[in-house]
């Protein structure tokens, strides 16, 4: 039996327009690290990595104190969302019948689609002007509040995801219920929720907007948590909209660096994820 | 339940065989019926059981076995929605009391799941678990002598006495299984209830389980739900056989599968419906 030609036809477009889609979806990534990985690489030298900025006219310079102010702010960001968002999650998925379980969750979900900037303005009001200046407490601040939904949201689902069979097993062996989530649910998937809140920090790492006013920027190196810090985003930002040449190269070296540490990030999440999960035999 | 077929009702509901008044009843169940939110899922059971025998719950798909099962160790509170009506006496006490230390009472009636449910994590810590959730050992020493022995009576020491400290995932299904026996046993409890504990399993797998029910009950009270007739027949003293949420005829295992009381029983026994 031969297939009909029309058919044949039909299914050799669907499979063209598939295919065509994949291209088109993946142009813009392609180019996009292209770019970066052309124009940063010029001006990426150990010096970009030691160094801090320069004065206008003067070559050279790096971005070593937007690299460690980047790093601090995910840092705070981190330890403040990390707790709050997972016992959230843990919340959430426990008593996902409740009616405040379900404002919670709303209240996430619109936290979530809040634009960054909003957040920003939010961190000024609140820390900013009680405190009289910009810090690095308030660019802190600022990211872990973006973060605190997303590793909400993620720890519920992947907390759902755990078989309903391991709960039963803990409360038949005398288990509490507070027992049975931190000793067993919470493990088996602490593989996910390790992979989510690093993925969480690669999103806000990556954050322009909510630093503006509130860590804003520092043209020298500081790890003070009181003073304005330099950040990778925001010396991107600075340069960028500079005149001179040899900013607009810097510029491209921190996207560069940017684009590297989320990938390493990622990559580093998901080592880790499987990493625990072979230790588990999963 | 509803049904479109007419079931005769039994004209001696849920009798005890042989009751003998000296000895304490283990589990002493009174007029219990159950309900999933409307829905009544058990009606009006009344069973007696006494310490140290193995009692099957047979009966098909649907008819409740299962959920009465899960009624003795109030697993079913867990469940949105559920209610139930009675009384479940262990030892004597009304385990739906109101001052009932619910974790207490599970510690003492162990309960092993029809799929087994190891935790992910090693073999010696999935043993240890109840031991050390409930503080029961106060050495580490204390501590490796009880998940040896509990490894031990599940008949498991041997096969994974050497990779204690690997995963308990990287089981086999039938090792698994056991792993789950011996980390109910290890707790110490006085009643052990299997759901299908065997369904699984492949039949040596299955033929080791079923060993193991055996030797475990000179020490422990074990209920247990199969799917599997000739299984009820090979290791219980003692059989129940649900139909639509009730309980239709308990006697000794050896007489209900020679000559049931009930028309309804021999049918089933006999393979002309479920």
């Amino acid at each position: 039996m031969r297939t009909p030609a029309p058919r044949k036809i039909l299914s050799a477009l669907f499979v063209g327009a598939c295919g065509l889609s994949v291209v088109l979806a993946l142009i813009p990534l392609v180019f996009l690290l292209f770019f970066v990985l052309s124009q940063g690489v010029q001006a990426l030298n150990l010096d970009f990595f030691l160094n801090d900025p320069r004065p206008v006219g003067e070559t050279g310079g790096g971005m070593a104190n937007a690299i460690v102010g980047t790093l601090m702010l995910t840092g705070l960001a981190a330890a403040m969302a990390v707790p709050i968002g997972v016992i959230s999650g843990v919340y959430l998925s426990e008593y996902r019948g409740s009616r405040f379980a379900s404002a919670v969750r709303f209240a996430a979900d619109t936290l979530n689609g809040v634009p960054s900037i909003v957040v920003g303005v939010f961190a000024y009001a609140v820390v900013v002007l009680p405190l009289g200046h910009f810090s690095t407490l308030a660019g802190g601040f600022a990211l872990g509040v973006m973060m605190i939904p997303i590793i909400a949201r993620t720890t519920e689902e992947l907390l759902l995801l755990v078989p309903n069979t391991l709960r039963e097993g803990a409360l038949a062996l005398g288990a509490t219920r507070g027992r049975a989530v931190f000793t067993v649910i919470v493990p088996a998937a602490l593989p996910g929720i390790i992979t989510g809140v690093v993925l969480a920090l690669a999103r806000i790492a990556g954050e322009t907007a909510p630093l503006l006013f509130t860590s804003f920027n520092n043209a020298f190196f500081s790890t003070s948590l009181t003073q304005p810090i330099s950040s990778i985003t925001v010396q991107v930002f600075t340069y960028a909209i500079s005149p001179y040449e040899d900013w607009h190269r810097q510029a491209w070296a921190g996207a560069l660096v940017l684009v590297a540490i989320v990938l390493i990030c990622s990559m580093a999440a998901r080592i880790a994820a499987a990493r625990v999960a072979r230790i588990r035999g999963q | 339940m509803e049904s479109t077929v007419a079931i005769p009702r039994p004209t001696v509901k849920g009798r005890s065989p042989e009751p003998s008044p000296n000895q304490q009843l283990k589990i002493d169940v009174e007029h219990l019926s159950f309900f999933y939110g409307d829905k009544r899922a058990l009606e009006d059971i009344s069973i007696k059981i006494q310490p140290n025998v193995v009692t099957a719950f047979i009966g098909p798909s649907g008819c409740g076995k299962s959920t009465f099962l899960r009624t003795l160790n109030r697993m079913n509170d867990i469940i949105p929605g559920a209610r139930v009506d009675g009384r479940v006496c262990i030892d004597g006490e009304d385990i739906y009391g109101s001052h009932v230390d619910v974790v207490a009472m599970r510690r003492k009636v162990g309960m092993v799941f029809q799929k087994s449910n190891p935790f992910p994590k090693s073999i010696f810590e999935n043993v240890a678990y109840g031991l050390r959730i409930n503080k029961m050992t106060s050495s580490k020493s204390e501590l490796a002598g009880r998940v040896e022995e509990s490894l031990k009576q599940a008949a498991l020491w041997d096969e994974v006495k050497d990779r204690l400290h690997e995963s308990a995932l990287a089981m086999s299904g039938g090792q698994q299984q056991r792993l789950c026996i011996a980390r109910a046993l290890a707790v110490k409890p006085d009643i052990l209830l299997m759901d299908e504990p065997a369904s699984a399993l492949d039949p040596i797998a299955t033929q080791r389980i079923e060993e193991l029910i055996y030797q475990l009950k000179t020490n422990f009270t074990i209920v247990i739900v199969t799917h599997n007739m000739q299984q009820a027949a090979r290791v219980s003293d003692y059989t129940a056989f649900f139909w639509l949420g009730r309980l239709v005829e308990y006697e000794r295992t050896d007489k209900m599968f020679t000559a049931p009381s009930e028309k309804l029983t021999e049918d089933y026994l006999t393979g002309r419906f479920g």
